[in-house]
């Protein structure tokens, strides 16, 4: 199957990445846009069938690897 | 007996030698270990994981080496009362394992700062930092670009309450939470630093500041019973 982990930084944790990115569309004349925020998308083929153990299996990998939990959030799709 | 230390080697790890160099002048044996090991050499006092950019800083920078096999066996070293040390890419991997808390990030101002940093030291007491004095300045290089240091405000106050905040930055290069360049683990015991001390320890370096803290350690620890 395959999955797709959206890794996006916490509430609260600054982003000067989607600072930097913000002033840049505003000098290119793209008013008002808000906050942004970058984050990250990995995709993964993974040999389970059953969708639930999939996702159960790709968010451990989650915790131990893919995200740091510290400074960033993870949510988990199933293809 | 002189000090034992190990000094860890990954793929795109390049102060390895920098730092065994340095180790080394100050008195300890040296042995270095490359990433695939499972077991440390026996009767080690110090493992120092040095910097650079271990595979390629892939997903976040130190989290591939993190999970490295030899560094599961860092980890037992250090949970039984090992001696660590962690600079810059190092200091990366060292939270990256759960060793050492918080996070580093991207630096604020989004630039790879390659240039020597003026530190306050923070706290005395840890054999890193013994060898210097109390709000002692120093001079040390840095080299990153994720070196902002992170943590959510309970663990920033519980490291300044156990006075584990070892080095300071005395003008904030990266935007580092309560401008922490330093941290020390609750037995103090490991150090994690993103200036690199090992750069310093020569006067042609154009400094030396960083040469008391090996000094220090090895006279702390040598001919010490360190591990439990």
């Amino acid at each position: 199957m395959k999955a797709r982990v959206h890794v996006t930084l916490k509430t609260g944790v600054l982003d000067p990445q989607g600072e930097a990115v913000r002033h840049s569309l505003g000098a290119l004349g793209f008013e008002g846009v808000g906050e942004v925020r970058i984050g990250k998308v990995i995709e993964l083929e993974v040999a389970e069938t059953d969708r639930a153990a999939a996702e159960a299996r790709v968010r451990e990998m989650c915790e131990k690897l893919l995200a740091n939990t510290v400074i960033e959030n993870y949510a988990v799709e199933i293809a | 007996m002189s000090l034992k230390a190990g000094v860890v080697v990954f793929p795109g790890s390049n102060c390895d030698r920098d730092l065994a160099v340095a180790l080394r002048r100050a008195g300890a044996d040296v042995t270095m270990i490359w990433h695939k090991e499972t077991e440390l050499p026996a009767g080690l006092d110090l493992v120092g994981v040095p910097g650079g950019f271990s595979f390629g800083d892939y997903l976040r920078c130190g989290a591939i080496a993190a999970r490295a096999p030899i560094m599961r066996a860092v980890v037992d070293f250090v949970h039984a009362g090992g001696y660590g040390l962690g600079v810059c890419n190092g200091f990366q991997v060292l939270i990256e394992t759960g060793l050492l808390p918080g996070a580093l990030m991207r630096n604020a101002g989004l630039r790879f700062v390659c240039a020597p940093v003026g530190l306050e030291v923070a706290t005395t007491d840890s054999a890193f930092t013994r060898a210097y004095a109390r709000g002692e300045r120093l001079e040390i290089p840095i080299a990153h670009h994720d070196g902002n240091y992170f943590a959510d405000p309970e663990t920033l106050a519980a490291l300044a309450d156990q006075d584990r905040i070892a080095l300071r930055y005395t003008e904030n290069p990266n935007g580092s939470a309560a401008d922490i360049a330093g941290i020390l683990s609750e037995n103090r015991r490991v150090l994690g630093l993103m200036p690199h001390p090992e750069r310093a320890v020569d006067p042609a370096h154009g400094g030396a500041d960083g040469a008391r803290m090996f000094a220090g350690l090895v006279a702390a620890l040598s001919g010490e019973a360190v591990r439990a």
